[in-house]
This record gives structure tokens, sequence and C-alpha cells, in this order.
């Protein structure tokens, strides 16, 4: 279900660095290496033995992050994102594996759309892509897509993200037809009819500022819903990039209640908030929109305790003409895969909100597990999937240094902590830094 | 070339002052909104003599940018410019242009390409004067950003209240109507309170704001609240809210039954004031409208010299900053 470039697998001997795996368990000094893209070994000063050398004293090799949610633009809008400068980015910020979503032109709803994505994968993915299909034809909400054909083909799951399932009985129906697949359902949460007009979170902020505003209900009720939906057909759900304190209330009964729902919460939803809106820079417009404070704390207290087990950036690639406008004009959606993991180091990791260990249990156990994917681990015999992490270095985002080919960061010009050294994904090496 | 160009620190001029706009009364303080009204107040006295033309902004150029329509505003900002001698230009931006944002700026850019010490923009959204003055080397004057700000009409409508009461601070304002939607009520409720004013909004749920009171006024449904005050300020029910399903309001007629602003819900000698253009007989009854105590048309007069003085503060108070900077040259 994940496709990568073709190509020869890597060497390498990792030497000093304090390996983190959460998921085994280990946290110790030790040396790593790889044979032709497969841990090998793990112990005390191992012999180079020709296979190139890493140097990780005073860093950290961790297993490397899967993000569960992306915007490749691809096909359609390669002005924005392709699947090479897509992966690219991923493998600059650390991730070995990213999953897709459909909502391109045309959209991914049928499994000759889907095999071109996966061909193209096999020859551009630095990192190992996954692709989401179309839980609607078109995405229109009318007609469900043919997912049994879909799933065949290769779809890691099922979602209309960028726009909710609006009808209760397709949402429904979904639910049940999903079930012969075998791959999880994904709703991105919102009602129509409350958002509409809504360019930012409904609150004081958007009060003072005279922009449409955007009730936290308008995610909250349509969570409630699906997971209503998900109870009756006692089906497993994930929802997406949750924004909302209500919402993480009504998943935290739901999940004490035995449903089965995960859910995903992004960066910019665990560090900035609705003032960030009175700078007007159309980099902090994105769908769900910023939340108050208590959604904010509510987000990352739900992080921390496990109730929202995946960090997904929503990397929404927008070309420069297309946000350089008014806030109310400019689209939905910003960059994130090249930032993430500084973002939430600079922000949680160092004030003492989260703990290293439990950030990066969820930028990669944690979403690896809500789509039924092996997680990347540090253990012989498992694929070399590995992020060398230092969190002494601080850095300046600039817009020169992205590889994706958009540059709608919300973190242009910010100072963080915590950098990615390098990536190995799939058994290869994808970035140095 | 390739010569070596540095500059000794104590030859270098003094960094100029931060280019001025005004977009925001949020971007003002106390003394700055009385330092314009004291300023209007001499171009008000000008305006007695029977020369009306002061020499004062000769050789400068105020570009006039609506992309929505307008009468009072943008005819009182040219004729305030005109005045005060500058040069004016009045662009109108058709209907079809305004949503596409790649046109503002590239609007922008080529009116930027002439100069102008002052570009007047009106514009359907937030943000669109700051993206004008990231792109030009104009100030900007913001007349009117979507449901944001309106700031201008706020100064004027202080200078009408001062006026007429010989003072704001400690007076009552309540501001009636759809203030959802109001740009002027936002700009009027930053600079009555920042003046001292206490402020009360009053209209339908829908149309106030969740949130609000954060801005330091009062909310209340109740359209009894306005007698208490010292000054009722109507604001427009805009037709266009009305379309079919956004629900606001059940319907015109049930809005001015509960919320009109008639003689009988106003006590004798309360002032009434309006930003135009009215609708009579929706959200203000025309024996309101027409009577002696209405101050609309004075705010209409308050406009013009209230805009002069916007247009002389920001362009004499704040220098244009000095770009030629003649390096010296170290062999």
């Amino acid at each position: 279900m994940l496709f990568v470039k073709n190509g020869p697998k890597d060497n390498l001997v990792v030497r000093g660095a304090r390996v983190l795996d959460p998921l085994e368990g280990v946290d110790v000094q030790i040396d790593v290496r790889i044979d032709q893209g497969v841990i090998a070994e793990l112990g005390s000063s191992l012999p180079v033995n020709g296979h190139r050398a890493l140097d990780g004293s005073g860093l950290v090799l961790a297993p490397a992050f899967v993000d569960p949610h992306v915007h490749l633009r691809t096909p359609g809008r390669e002005d924005e994102e392709t699947i090479a400068s897509g992966t690219q980015a991923a493998a600059a910020g650390g991730y070995c594996a990213i999953l897709a979503m459909p909502n391109t032109d045309p959209v991914v709803d049928s499994a000759a759309v889907l095999g071109a994505l996966i061909e193209q994968a096999h020859s551009q993915a630095e990192v190992a892509v996954g692709f989401l299909a179309a839980i609607s034809k078109g995405q229109h909400g009318a007609e469900l897509t043919e997912m049994g054909e879909l799933a065949e083909e290769g779809a890691v799951g099922f979602t209309d993200d960028g726009r909710p399932v609006v009808a209760p009985a397709l949402m429904w129906r979904a639910l049940q037809y999903a079930s012969v697949t075998d791959r999880p359902l994904a709703v991105h949460c919102e009602d129509p009819t409350l958002s509409r007009g809504g360019h930012m979170h409904e609150g004081q902020v958007s009060a003072e500022l005279g922009i449409g505003g955007w009730p936290s209900i308008a995610e909250s009720v349509m969570v409630e819903r699906d997971l209503a939906l998900a109870e009756y057909e006692n089906r497993s759900l994930h929802l997406m990039h949750l924004s909302a304190r209500e919402s993480v209330d009504a998943l935290r009964r739901a999940q004490a209640a035995g449903i089965r729902a995960t859910a995903e919460v992004t960066p910019h939803h665990l560090v900035l908030t609705d003032e960030a809106v009175r700078s007007l820079d159309p980099n902090v417009k994105m769908n769900p929109p910023l939340g108050a404070d208590d959604d904010r704390k509510a987000l990352v207290e739900a992080l921390r305790d496990g109730t929202i087990s995946s960090v997904a950036t929503d990397h929404a690639p927008h070309a420069r003409h297309e946000k350089e406008v008014p806030f109310e004009a400019a689209p939905f959606g910003v960059t994130g895969l090249e930032t993430a993991f500084s973002a939430l180091y600079t922000h949680l990791v160092e004030p003492a909100l989260i703990s290293l260990e439990t950030l990066l249990e969820r930028m990669s156990a944690g979403p690896s597990r809500a789509y039924g994917l092996e997680a990347p681990r540090i253990a012989v015999g498992a694929p070399a999937n590995l992020v060398l992490l230092d969190t002494q270095a601080s850095w300046q985002v600039a817009e020169d240094g992205f590889r994706s080919r958009s540059k709608n960061s919300w973190l242009i010009g910010e100072k963080l902590r915590g950098r990615v050294r390098a990536t190995v994904a799939a058994g290869r090496l994808v970035h140095e830094s | 070339m390739g010569d070596l160009h540095v500059m000794r620190d104590d030859l270098r001029p003094p960094a100029p002052p931060p280019k001025r706009h005004l977009i925001s009364i949020a971007d003002l303080s106390r003394d700055d909104v009385e330092r314009l009204l004291g300023t209007a107040r001499t171009f008000e006295r000008s305006m007695e003599r029977e020369m009306k033309k002061l020499p004062t902004l000769r050789g400068r150029l105020v570009i006039n940018v609506f992309y929505e329509s307008s009468t009072r505003t943008s005819s009182s900002f040219e004729l305030a410019a005109k005045r005060l001698s500058a040069d004016t230009m009045s662009i109108k931006a058709s209907g079809s242009a305004v949503d596409k944002g790649e046109s503002l700026k590239d609007t922008a850019i080529t009116l930027g390409a002439y100069d102008p010490d002052v570009i007047v923009l009106r514009h359907p959204q937030i943000g669109a004067p700051q993206l004008v003055a990231r792109v030009t080397d104009a100030r900007i004057v913001n007349a009117g950003d979507g449901k944001h700000q309106h700031p201008t009409q706020a100064l004027l409508d202080l200078y009408t209240i001062q006026e007429q009461f010989g003072r704001i601070e400690g007076l009552h304002v309540a501001i009636v109507g759809d203030v959802l939607h109001s740009r002027v009520a936002r700009s009027n409720i930053q600079a009555l309170t920042l003046l001292g004013a206490r402020v009360t909004l009053v209209g339908p749920p829908p149309l106030l704001p969740r949130g609000i009171e954060a801005m330091g006024c009062e909310t209340t449904t109740d359209i009894g609240a306005i007698a208490a005050a010292d000054v009722v300020y109507v604001l427009r029910m805009q037709q266009e809210r009305m379309q079919e399903g956004a629900n606001y309001v059940p319907s015109l007629r049930e809005y001015t039954a509960r919320w009109g602003v008639t003689p009988e819900r106003l006590r004798p000698g309360q002032k009434v004031m309006h930003p135009g253009p009215m609708n009579r007989g929706v959200e203000i009854d025309p024996r309101v409208a027409d009577a002696a105590d209405a101050l609309i048309e004075t705010q209409v007069r308050a406009g013009l010299v209230v805009r002069m003085a916007v247009l002389y503060d920001l362009l004499t108070t704040g220098p244009k900053p000095v770009v030629a900077q003649v390096p010296m040259e170290v062999a």
C-alpha cells in the first residue's frame, strides 16, 4: 500500500547517537548498522566495514516520521507540488512515509487515476507514499466510489478530505461498505451550513476584525454525528485535523464508550490560536481555522494523553499568487512537512508540555497504527526508517530553504529549535543537512 | 563599478520615521485622535472664508481607489484633497474585478508608479490596505475594508459628537442594528471607548457578533435600552444581508417592528446619528431622520474637514522616508 522509488538500498553505520524508540522501549547510546537498507546490528563501536558512516554524537536517532495527511496536488496542480517535490520535502522533515489526499484534479476516485499515481511514485517518491481514495465519486457527496477495486489497486484508505461527507446516509453507507475493503475511513468533519461564510474561528478576534466567523460547532457536531454512525455500525473511524475543544471532548467520550476512533492534529493547531489572524497573513488561514487558546490547550492535552494519536501536517501547498491576496480572498491551507518536528519541539517539548518520547510516538507509531501500517522501529531485521535529530540546533525558517514547490508556511522568519539532520526512508539515505 | 562603497556611521542620515497610514482606529492613541480633531476644527474655520482653497498640499498626489460603491466617502475625500490643493485621481474598480486579489496587487503597483503621496482605498476585504501598503510607497488611508474598519467615519462621528456636546468622555452611545456586518460599528466602538465614552450595542442576536464585548462595550437585544443613551447611532440595515436562507432576521418588517428607531422609542432631545445611506422606514423612522435632533447632515459636513485633517496630518507630521542616500566613496 506504500510506494517508493525503486533503487539500491544503502549500507550505513550511525555512530554514537542516542537511539530512542518509544515503541521498542529503547533509549541508549549505541551504534546502528544498516545492511542493504535493513537494520542489521545494534552495538557499541561497530566497525564501519566500507559502510557510509554518519556521526550521531550529540544527536537523537529515532524511528522516522509518518505523516497521515499530505496534499501532493498531483494530478492537476503540479505547479504547487509534485510527488517528487513533496516527498523531498517530506525527507527534509524527517518523514519516511506520507499519505496523500485524493482531492486532486481529477479526484482520485477510480483505479485508473490511482494506478497512474502509483506508477509515478515508483519513479519519483523519495519516501514511501500511500494514497487515499475518495469516498464519493468526484467528492460530490452523492455516489460511493468503487472501494473494492480501489483497495485492490492499493488505496490506503478512503476520505473526501477537503470536504465533509455532508449527507448522513452517504456516510452511513460508506461505513457499511468500506468494511469489505478492510481499509479505514477518514473524515474531514465540517457542517457546511454552519461554516458557510467563515474565514476564521468565531470568537473575540473575528468579532473585532469583522472577518466571517466559523463556529467550532461546525466541526464538533459533525464529529458527534460520525462517531454515532461508527458506533451504530461498530466500525472504526479516523478523524482528521481536529481543531476544537468540543471535538476533543466528544472523541474522549466515544473512546471511553468503546468506539474505535482515532484522530490527528496539526502542528499549527497545537501552536497557534486565532490571535495569529490579527496579522491578516493568509499563511495563517487554514481549514479548519485556528481556534481559541482553550481549543489549543485541549488539543495539546489530548495529544499528550493519547486521545489524539497522531500528528498530521495537513501540508497544503498553494501558489504564491493565490496567497498574495487579502485574507478573505485567500485559499485555506499551509505547508508543514519541513517544519513539523522543529515547530513542535520548540513549542511543546522545550516548554515541557509533552515529552520528546511522546512527540516521537505521535509522529510515527501513532499515525501508522491509525492506518494499519507497520510502524517504523529500530530493531534488528526491520527496514531502516530512521531520523537523526539535533535537539540543540537553532535555525530560522526561510522561504528559500524549502524543498516544497510552495512557500506558504506559517513559520517563515521564525526561529526554531531542533532540526532534522538526516533521514533514512525505506533503506535509503534521502536527506542530510 | 566594483569600487567599495561604504558610509560612515556619523554621516548616515537619521533613520526616517516609519511611514504612517490610517488603517484602523486601533493604530491611534488618544493624543492622535485629539490632534486630528483639533486640526479638523482649524480647517472648519477656514471653510467659513469665501476663498476655501488652502495651498497646504500643493504638488501632492492623492489617489482614491474605490472597489465598492460610495457617495459621501469618495466625494468628501476628493473634495478634501482639492481644498488642500493636492492633485487627485479617482479610480473606480468594476464590480467584476473586486474579488480578484491579483488585480488588487497589480492595480496597486500600477498606481504606485505615479508616486502618489496618499492612496485612499475602499475594498470589500480586510487586509487590502496592508497589501497596498506593502507594494507601494504611498501612505494608505482606509476608506472601508470589508466589515473591518472605516476609521475616517469614526473620526467624523467623534468630531460631530464633540461639537454637539463639547466632550466625548462620559457620554453614553447606543449603536443600533446590524453590528455583525458593520465596519462603522467596529471603528466607532474603538474610537468612542478610546475617548472614554460608554458604548451599548443593540440589535437582534444573530447580528451581535459573539465575543464583541471584549472590545469594551455592552450588548443587549432590548431596543428599550436606547432611551438611556445620550446619542443613538443607527446602523444601516443592509438589504443584501437579507438573502434567502441567511436568517439573520425573519423579515425586514419584523426587524423594523422590534428594532426600528422611532420617535416613540426616543427621549425628547436625544441626538440621533446615521452613517448613511439610510433606509428610511426600515432602521430609522423618517420622522427621526428629519427631526432637528438628527445630526446626520452635520456628520456629512464633518466628513470633509476631518478628511482634510487626516490628509494633512499624514503628509505633514510624518515625512516620507528618505531613500536617496549618497554613499561616500572610499578609495
